[in-house]
């Protein structure tokens, strides 16, 4: 008996200990990343090309799942709501769903398998095929080349993805009113702008911003500790996948409980 | 001397790789570590420019404390080594040409067209010229080598790291890698360091042979004293004997292939 709860203890001490290692790593990167931003030389000719992969190439997953979810909001609204509540909520409900959680949450979270689990693919090949080594006897400096311009140009599309997103959401959501439910434009516009604040499209940005640099980060940090082949890549990519899922609820929360 | 490295000792967990190892390579020579696999040849020359720390020792690359250095200076010494990697790690995104480019263009002064012009030169040298669209995907093993070779040498390096450079090439195209080694010292001047377990190869180019066992430097010779050695441990890797290596009975006594020590 003894000796099973001394098991079970050292095995939730290791695993808190490599917890605490793994987030004292993630610690140092980012911070060698922060400093890496010097080398303008190194990752500004980069950016570019990363915003079209990072951002212009997810735009129509992103936008085909706010479609869907623009549909499904409205017709779920109008159920909810028949026969209780005016139907012009069904506008309001849409509209605040869409920019305070859904358009941003669901995208990040989509993109946090297409890019997350790209970007850490993509550097656990370079790293097991010793093509990270190789950058640096070429004198570059890794972070610079590999993680600014990654995180960097997250950071500046995900908030257009998002708010993409959050538009055709929206304009879906409409649609469906006018197609399925027997509502006027004017009655879904005035539902929509009832509660409609500026200051949550802003939420919304923050949210996304925070969002891309956790995906990428996480990506970058699991693809740059990649070990032991294509096993190590296939691993890394899944954890990327699961710790910025993760990380993505753990903000979502924060942001709400801090700047609403 | 270029290349020093003094009692150098490496762990990766509990297992210990290098254990106290000494050598030294003179300027303008191409000395050759010999071992069998995994008996941390590479460990080494990852040392050698920086990409690992030695846990004791030292590291001197011209005269230089290569652990002591920060970023920036290990970034400044490493634009006077070339490293040829074992499966020569070539971006396989970009071309061959950009490849050979890349450590070029973090070099001051160096136009579009000064790069091209050298990354011609550097592909004609190793015998790859004309296939500098090529992707690495498109190129056989030896191609891939020379072109690794052609990166390596596009700065005019100092020294020159070669890390398995003819492992799993055929007869032939090893020794055309032999002959762009000895080339890169007889024309070029570069100090080469050459880990290998290819003994036909390390007779062929190296001025010095020095036999990593155990962690450490069991032997130092040129290669007429490496053939006339009678250290049965040096006798045992070069005749491919491993009654002599790892002592008669081996098979028996449970010996991890490449991880026992007779001592030195």
């Amino acid at each position: 008996m003894l000796e099973r709860v001394s098991g079970a203890l050292a095995l939730v001490g290791g695993r808190t200990i490599t917890a605490l290692q793994g987030m004292g790593q993630a610690w140092a990167l980012l911070m060698a990343s922060a400093a890496s931003l010097r080398n303008a030389d190194v990752w500004l000719p980069h950016l570019l090309p990363q915003m079209a992969r990072i951002g212009v190439a997810s735009v129509p997953i992103a936008l085909f799942i706010a479609t869907f979810t623009g549909i499904v909001m409205s017709l779920q609204a109008s159920y909810t709501l028949t026969g209780t509540i005016p139907v012009y909520f069904v506008g309001t409900l849409v509209g605040k769903t869409m920019i305070l959680e859904l358009g941003p949450v669901l995208t990040a979270l989509t993109l946090a398998g297409r890019v997350g689990a790209n970007i850490s693919a993509e550097l656990g090949t370079m790293r097991v095929t010793e093509q990270v080594d190789a950058l640096e006897t070429l004198a570059y400096d890794p972070l610079a080349y590999l993680v600014v311009p990654r995180v960097l140009a997250a950071i500046l599309m995900f908030p257009i993805v998002v708010l993409l997103a959050i538009a055709l959401g929206i304009g879906s959501g409409w649609i469906t009113a006018l197609q399925l439910l027997d509502m006027s434009s004017p009655e879904f516009v005035k539902g929509l702008r009832l509660f409609f604040l500026p200051w949550d499209v802003w939420f919304a940005v923050i949210k996304s911003v925070s969002f891309g640099a956790v995906v990428t980060g996480v990506g970058c940090y699991f693809g740059l500790r990649t070990e032991r082949g294509a096993e190590g890549v296939g691993r890394s990519a899944t954890r990327t996948v699961v710790v910025a899922s993760m990380l993505i609820l753990c903000l979502d929360a924060f942001w709400a409980a801090t700047l609403l | 001397m270029s290349i020093q490295l003094v009692d150098v000792e490496k762990a990766f967990g509990p297992k210990e790789v290098l254990r106290g190892f000494t050598m030294r390579v003179e300027d303008g020579e191409t000395a050759a570590i010999v071992g069998p696999s995994g008996s941390g040849k590479s460990v080494l020359l990852k040392h050698v420019v920086g990409l690992l720390r030695p846990d004791a020792g030292s590291v001197v690359v011209d005269g230089t404390s290569v652990p002591e250095l920060n970023r920036h200076g290990l970034a400044q010494l490493r634009q006077r080594i070339g490293y040829v990697f074992q499966f020569a790690a070539l971006f396989d995104s970009m071309t061959i040409a950009e490849n050979v480019g890349m450590g070029l263009r973090r070099m001051p002064g160096w136009d579009r067209l000064r790069i091209a012009k050298r990354v011609e030169e550097c592909l004609a040298l190793v015998e790859l010229a004309g296939m500098g669209d090529r992707y690495p995907a498109q190129l056989s093993g030896g191609q891939r080598k020379r072109a690794g070779l052609a990166r390596a040498i596009a700065p005019s390096p100092k020294y020159l790291l070669y890390d398995e450079p003819t492992t799993g090439l055929d007869p032939v195209t090893t020794s055309v890698i032999d002959r762009l080694i000895l080339r890169m010292r007889d024309e070029l001047g570069v100090t080469g360091l050459v880990v290998t377990h290819d003994m036909t190869s390390a007779f062929r180019v190296a001025d010095r042979i020095t036999l990593l066992h155990g962690g450490r430097a069991r032997f130092t010779g040129t290669p007429s004293e490496v053939r006339a050695a009678s250290d049965p441990v040096l006798r045992g890797f070069v005749e491919g004997d491993p009654d002599l290596y790892y002592g008669v009975g081996w098979q028996n006594e449970g010996i991890n292939v490449g991880g026992h020590d007779h001592g030195a």
